[in-house]
């Protein structure tokens, strides 16, 4: 177990590995392209709970329980849980807790929290601290319709730049104990405001961050995009991927073409399921990441892949007083290890 | 202490940027919004002047017809936002649907609705008026000056 | 004829309203106050009763005929109560509007749920 910094924000980590992890969705979720990656799928948003909030945290829960039975553990084998999730002081978050009682991490990177807590437990997994981490994350689309935005059946259009909270939880395990995927490295972000102020195009606001963060990995670890087989983003979407292609290309000259995907692009079929420009929030990012991706390092068609979440940080408030919105992006490499490495 | 320097970004790569991002910004679809506004506005105020015409057959003079005739619309607004299809007619009817007064309903109903997990007080009570009530507020205010204004000129 | 132009002018001022509202950085509860205090202004000229008389519904369904009907209520308390009629009127033509949207707002809350 080491951790080694390097550049002004990034670190090598040794030791830290990525065990089981979990995704459970929303039904408009499960009838997307990455359906069969899931490992559970609501037939509705949640109906059967009192209240939205609360069907967060069962989205929650259950992909907990799942990533524990995966594992072979019980809640007495984790020694701190780092999470996050978008609602007002971490309410989806720290109520789950509740129930399972073990120490606590509540993180907020709005839609990169999933990101900051795999950065963090990380950091602290790799300096020797605790030996076992549950690293969470969950949005439920009408519960963040209900703060963000309008009441739920009070019409209004949406803009064709507007993302589409998913509703959707990811959990992955990570553990000093050796397994196939490695944590490699990872950059912590910095706040950028770049001037956005409209807040149905989060794209916008974010992707100066998502590139930020993105070269400023690949300078510190002494790499190019050609290192890994996917760069991924949490939830820039259709706009957004273009715009963090066009940012790097132009201003940073790093080329990411294919390479550069993007969750919240993947999640939906954007055309016929209507959702603008992509799936959004801190869910998005942690069900794809903990569904499709860690899937596909574990069966080795992926070995090496650089997830950037991005968050814009705003609330409510800060809009209607005119702030701008900033953006916050964190980097994490996860590589795998081939046969007798 | 200023602000370390590595984390200045230069400005005209910001604007370059938010210029870029303007060029390719998906747009609205204008005219389609606005055909479909027209639909979906002429419709419901049809319905309205033959929700009006019936009252009138019924006997009630054109101006006393107006009445009944915002509650039936009102009405049906509200059965429509209860159902969870007002919120589609919007989508594709925009301002068609939020300007006539079956969308007042839609305001009023949506809020009610949604603040219910909040509780009766709190939530349903005090949330009631949170999108219907600033068009009060202003609507009412306005009303106010201009009836001054008449009455100062004696034009009232 | 009234019914051709209840669908023309209702059509058309919604479909104004629409033309602010994507030309505009204004959000719809913006453009809706916008449009009442319009209703009301221009009744206030004695533009919108000419309107209301020959579209009918046209003119009073959308929200602009809302501004109008507190003009017209506060004009007529004028009459009848002098400047009292300035602070009793508006609410009084309103009331069955707003009422009826309270009541049945009050009464799908306790029947409906919200949905996706």
């Amino acid at each position: 177990m080491a951790v080694q910094r390097s550049g002004e924000s990034s670190y090598q980590i040794e030791g830290v590995y990525l065990g089981q992890t979990a995704a459970v969705v929303g039904p408009k979720e499960g009838e997307g392209p990455l359906a069969d990656w899931f490992d559970r799928i609501w037939p509705d948003e949640g109906t059967r709970y009192p209240s939205y909030e609360k069907a967060e945290q069962a989205l929650l829960s259950e992909a907990e329980s799942i990533a524990l039975d995966k594992s072979n553990m019980t809640w007495s084998d984790v020694d701190v849980v780092v999470g996050g999730d978008l609602l007002d002081q971490l309410i989806t978050t720290n109520f789950d807790a509740r129930s399972h009682s073990r120490p606590m991490l509540g993180v907020f990177s709005a839609c990169a929290s999933f990101t900051e807590g795999l950065a963090l437990a990380s950091l602290i997994l790799g300096q020797g601290g605790p030996s076992t981490a549950l690293v969470t994350a969950a949005s439920h689309h009408l519960s963040a319709e209900r703060q963000f935005r309008f009441p739920l059946e009070l019409g209004y259009q949406r803009s064709p730049t507007a993302s589409w909270t998913a509703t959707a939880s990811g959990v992955a395990v990570l553990s000093t104990r050796r397994s196939d995927l490695r944590i490699d490295s990872l950059t912590i972000g910095r706040v950028l405001d770049w001037g956005s102020h409209d807040p149905n195009d989060m794209a916008s606001a974010m992707a100066p961050a998502a590139v930020d963060t993105m070269v400023r990995h690949l300078e510190a670890m002494g790499e190019t995009q050609a290192h890994y087989d996917a760069i991924v983003t949490g939830d820039l979407g259709r706009f957004g991927l273009t715009l963090a292609q066009h940012l790097a290309a132009e201003e940073y000259h790093v080329s990411l073409g294919e390479k550069l995907q993007d969750c919240g692009e993947m999640l939906y079929d954007i055309q016929q399921q209507d959702v603008h420009n992509g799936g959004s929030g801190p869910g998005c990012s942690a069900g794809v990441f903990s569904g499709y991706f860690a899937e596909n390092l574990r069966s080795g068609r992926l070995h090496r892949i650089l997830l950037v979440a991005t968050g814009a940080l705003f609330s409510p408030k800060s809009y209607q007083q005119g702030e701008s919105i900033p953006g916050i992006a964190h980097a994490i490499a996860i590589t795998r290890q081939e046969e007798g490495q | 202490m200023g602000i370390d320097v590595r984390n200045k970004v230069n400005p005209d790569r910001i604007r370059r940027f938010q210029d870029y991002a303007n060029r390719i910004r998906p747009q609205k679809t204008v005219g389609i919004n606005l055909a479909w506004a027209f639909l979906v506005g002429g419709a419901i105020s049809l319905f309205g002047q033959g929700v009006m015409w019936a009252f009138e057959h019924e006997g009630f003079s054109s101006q006393a017809a107006a009445t009944p005739t915002s509650i039936v619309l009102v009405g049906m607004g509200a059965l429509l936002t209860g159902l969870g299809w007002y919120d589609r007619i919007v989508k594709r009817g925009g301002m068609g649907g939020s300007l006539p007064i079956t969308g007042f309903a839609n305001a009023i109903v949506a809020p009610a609705m949604e603040y219910r997990s909040e509780g009766l007080v709190l939530g349903i009570g005090a949330k009631l008026f949170t999108v219907a009530g600033p068009v009060l507020v202003y609507g009412m205010a306005m009303a106010f000056l201009v009836g001054v204004a008449r009455y100062l000129l004696g034009t009232s | 004829m009234t019914f051709v132009w209840a669908f023309v002018i209702g059509g058309l001022m919604c479909a104004l309203a629409q033309w602010v509202l994507d030309n505009s950085t204004l959000t719809p509860a913006h453009v809706l106050v916008l449009f009442i205090v319009l209703g009301a202004l221009a009744s206030g000229f004695g533009v919108y009763q000419k309107l209301v008389q020959f579209s009918g519904a046209g003119a009073t369904v959308p929200l602009p005929g809302f501004g109008y009907t507190l003009v017209e209520g506060i004009d007529q308390a004028v009459k009848q109560k002098g400047v009292l009629g300035l602070f009793s009127g508006g609410f009084t033509a309103a009331a069955s509007g707003i009422k009826a949207a309270l009541i049945f707002g009050l009464a799908a809350a306790l029947i409906f749920r919200p949905k996706a």
